[in-house]
């Protein structure tokens, strides 16, 4: 039996590959068959998570191209999510517009949106851009609820699930291969994205802008670049979760979501996209497991049951500060080091 | 021929002067130096010629065009690459990154066949990458290509730098102080590389040292400065004799000083 003892390419193309080994490439194959078979053997409820979660990962990873690769920090990522909710479910709902040409409007309209709100990054950095970035979340968050002529207000917008040719997706199980195919279909999008000219850009203006104008990059329109995609990502994702759930409300893009999928980066990785499926996944599984372990401790300390609310956001600050402190690059770097650990193993040293 | 044009270029920050109506002109394809004592402005001088300061007098003229107060990112187009005195590289990307981004105007493809990749993206790629491997090879930095800048020593780092202005293909290179901190190794490995890059690959330099041993051997042609005016310049024998270059970098009479 030969020994492997490195990756040896003969090819530039092979060294730019995204899956670069054999046994990468069987393991993503075996990965994305085990996401086509997952639907037939589990339950509604697991169902509806891989739904939430695959929903989610689009917009983390949007805003990871924005604050992990640009190093732009955005805290209107809530927001937009919103704005494409609301556009999309309105062309459906009054115009009767197909959902795919209704979704792509969504997110082509979120993206000009983002772009806009990303103007000040023009002479803004760090704190200061968070702030005029919040402020995006406002202004959006106030016409959700008061342009009742198109949202709905504080009642919400009714949409019908997406059709396509007869077929609706309007169970759990229908519903999963949209959002889960959008998911990955997007999520290599942004890995082609990330490994070109666009991802160097981006990561040359978050390391060093000074160098990256002298080597000829545009710096102003390369950051609203990085606004629009990650604002087109975060309003692909709206649509998707608005004719899921079939109901928008304002208070489903509050700032608390835009803080969510800013600790969602950070818990995974920032400039990761693996890190950005990790965190997404860990944020949006975590309350669930806090819920089943109340579930039981409850039964013998009934009063945790009414503090439950309290323990999520206690426990969702602790995951937060916990990362900073012990794994400051999030889990991307976790499954680096376990990666590299069995790929030598039994001979770790 | 006349490659760079510069004509009183007046500098201030404030108060402080920092260019005094500089002017002067360096050739096609040779290795332009400017000396001068700390602070006397030469880093000044090249950050207005890649249009990171704007000169609020002045005209620099770069193949036919007035590129005075022009952005920095449309000088790089037109031609021109830099290195910094104190190193900046983008520290959390790989060697390969550094150098590929500096062909970052080399590669036309818009973001459709960047998502794509399959195609046209992948086409550019890699004949950008043929390009940043010859350099790889040229600067003698193939075992860490696929490093984190950060990570690497700082001589190393100074390569890559100069490796990524090379990158950007430009007609002239701006070279900061590339051999300061360096020991003599690696200060002769790095004027070897900047013949190299003058002689073979065509390039006009001007670069900024204070190691003169280096200066005065590698230049065609040397500029001082001193308190942002512009005291002499010519060969390096003439710079070596003339009396204002010593008096700046030794000591002694001041202009207009009573003896």
């Amino acid at each position: 039996m030969a020994i492997k003892c490195g990756i040896f390419k003969t090819s530039y193309r092979s060294d730019m590959a995204m899956w670069q080994t054999k046994n990468s490439r069987f393991w993503m194959a075996l990965f994305f068959i085990g996401l086509i078979v997952f639907p037939f053997f589990v339950s509604k409820y697991f169902l509806y998570m891989a739904n939430i979660i695959a929903i989610g990962v689009i917009a983390a990873v949007g805003l990871n191209i924005l604050t992990g690769f640009a190093g732009q920090i955005s805290l209107g990522h809530g927001a937009f999510i919103g704005v494409g909710a609301y556009f999309a479910g309105y062309l459906t709902s009054q115009f009767n517009i197909n959902f795919i040409p209704a979704f792509i409007a969504g997110g082509l309209v979120t993206a000009v949106v983002g772009m806009f709100f990303g103007l000040p990054s023009l002479r803004l950095k760090g704190f200061y851009l968070a702030i005029a970035t919040m402020a995006a979340q406002f202004i959006l968050a106030f016409v959700f609820i008061h342009l009742r002529s198109v949202t709905g207000g504080s009642q919400g917008m009714i949409v019908s699930p997406p059709e396509i040719a007869g077929f609706s997706f309007d169970s759990d199980f229908r519903y999963y291969f949209l959002s889960i195919g959008t998911a990955i279909v997007m999520t290599l999008a942004a890995k082609n994205l990330i490994r070109g000219k666009f991802g160097r850009a981006f990561m040359a203006i978050r390391d060093n802008y000074i160098a990256a104008k002298t080597m000829g990059v545009n710096i102003f329109l390369y950051k609203i670049i990085a606004f629009g995609i990650s604002s087109f990502y975060a309003g692909i994702a709206g649509a998707l979760w608005a004719h899921y759930i079939q109901i928008i409300t304002p208070e489903h893009f509050t700032f608390s979501v835009s803080i969510e999928y800013l600790a969602i980066i950070i818990i995974g990785g920032l400039g990761s996209l693996l890190g950005t499926v990790f965190g997404t996944i860990f944020i949006m599984v975590l309350p669930e497991f806090l819920r089943f372990i109340n579930g039981i401790v409850s039964l013998h300390y009934p009063m945790l049951v009414n503090m439950f609310d309290a323990i999520r956001e206690g426990s969702f600050g602790l995951a937060i500060i916990g990362f900073l402190i012990f794994e400051p690059d999030g889990l991307a770097a976790r499954w680096k080091t376990i990666k590299n650990y069995w790929k030598l193993w039994p001979y770790s040293y | 021929m006349i490659k760079l044009e510069v004509h009183d270029l007046f500098l201030s920050f404030g108060g402080i002067e920092a260019l005094k109506d500089i002017s002067f002109s360096v050739n096609n394809k040779e290795i332009f130096s400017i000396i001068g004592p700390n602070g006397a402005g030469k880093s000044s001088l090249l950050n207005c010629i890649n249009g990171l300061y704007h000169p609020q007098k002045g005209k620099i003229i770069f193949k036919q065009t007035d590129i005075t107060n022009w952005p920095a990112d449309k000088i790089a187009k037109l031609g021109i690459g830099r290195t910094f005195q104190n190193l900046e590289l983008f520290k959390g990307m790989s060697v390969l990154d550094n150098l590929m981004l500096g062909r970052h105007n080399h590669l036309k493809y818009g973001i459709m066949p960047s998502i794509v990749w399959i195609g046209r993206a992948s086409k550019e790629e890699i004949t950008s990458r043929v390009k940043v491997e010859k350099i790889i090879d040229l600067l003698e930095i193939q075992s860490v290509r696929k490093k984190t800048v950060g990570t690497l020593p700082y001589g190393l780092q100074k390569r890559v730098e100069l490796g990524r202005a090379l990158a950007v293909d430009p007609e002239i290179m701006l070279l900061d102080e590339p051999m300061a901190g360096m020991n003599e190794e690696e200060r002769e490995d790095m004027a070897r590389f900047i013949l190299d890059i003058n002689e073979e690959m065509d390039k006009t330099i001007i670069l900024i040292e204070h190691d003169m041993s280096v200066v005065m051997d590698i230049s065609d042609r040397i500029m001082a400065l001193d308190f942002g005016e512009k005291i002499a310049d010519g060969t390096p024998e003439q710079i070596q004799n003339n009396s204002d270059v010593l008096n700046a970098y030794i000591g002694g009479k001041e202009k207009g000083q009573v003896a």
